[in-house]
């Protein structure tokens, strides 16, 4: 009996009727960063397997991902996975049982959103 | 069978098998990416735009192979699970586990080209 009405039953309110919160934001882009950051892989893996091709190969894969377009996806690729790296942290230490009240999880997640951008900006100077 | 309720079908089949294997994976995998990835970026980076001779050479070099190799063979082992995650709550019934399927497969096949890739350049 308990599938009856399976379907058609009122929903409880879901995401659409809150306002965006520091710490939902800063949670959905852990994932889009993430899973974004597969384009990046694919990319970086197909230079590694065009210089073990040829050079002629090479200068085309190398060609593209210094082109205007490849210093964009290398750019954001850069702040993505800086962005996941220290969101990754916060989830370490939330693993824990600490930094779970939302005082601090918003200050983390300033902290997220900053050094992302302050370590994008030194790979850009070193790199 | 539609007598009994959903509870009453669950009770003694057991659990999921997997337990807290997921988790611990994904902890694990974290924790070897935050060692790896600046050292990835940082020896990775300055290689970007260089001769393809210069490339050759460096990873030919026994630290910026092994550091690429591991960090691309423990990245596609994190993102097989992680994206295990976004499908399971986005894509349900067959989709999920087809979804589920070709992640694996994408993940396991990256990695073998990145690992095959390093090999033929440092040996």
């Amino acid at each position: 009996m308990a599938d009856v009405n399976r379907g058609s039953r009122p929903l409880s309110p879901h995401l659409t009727i809150y306002r965006p919160q520091l710490t939902s934001m800063t949670s959905i882009l852990t994932r889009i960063t993430g899973n974004a950051l597969l384009i990046s892989s694919m990319l970086v893996v197909w230079w590694f397997l065009a210089a073990a091709s040829s050079p002629e190969y090479f200068a085309i894969a190398d060609g593209v991902l210094t082109s205007w377009f490849g210093d964009i996806a290398m750019t954001l690729s850069v702040l993505g996975l800086w962005y996941h790296t220290l969101a990754g942290v916060r989830h370490l230490i939330w693993d824990n049982g600490i930094g779970l009240d939302i005082p601090t999880a918003e200050k983390m997640g300033y902290a997220i959103l900053g050094g992302s951008v302050v370590l994008t900006i030194i790979t850009i100077i070193v790199v | 069978m539609a007598f009994l309720t959903d509870r009453k079908r669950a009770v003694g089949m057991g659990s999921a098998k997997t337990g807290t294997d997921h988790f611990w994976a994904m902890k694990v995998s974290s924790f070897g990416l935050l060692l790896l990835i600046p050292l990835f970026v940082f020896t990775f980076g300055p290689m970007l735009g260089e001769s393809h001779e210069a490339v050759i050479a460096y990873f030919a070099r026994p630290f910026p192979a092994i550091v690429a190799g591991l960090t691309i063979a423990v990245t596609m082992m994190h993102f097989k699970k992680g994206v295990q995650t976004l499908v399971e709550d986005y894509v349900h019934g067959t989709a999920q586990k087809v979804a589920i399927l070709a992640t694996i497969s994408l993940s396991y096949a990256i990695a073998a080209t990145g690992l095959f890739a390093i090999a033929r350049i440092a040996l």
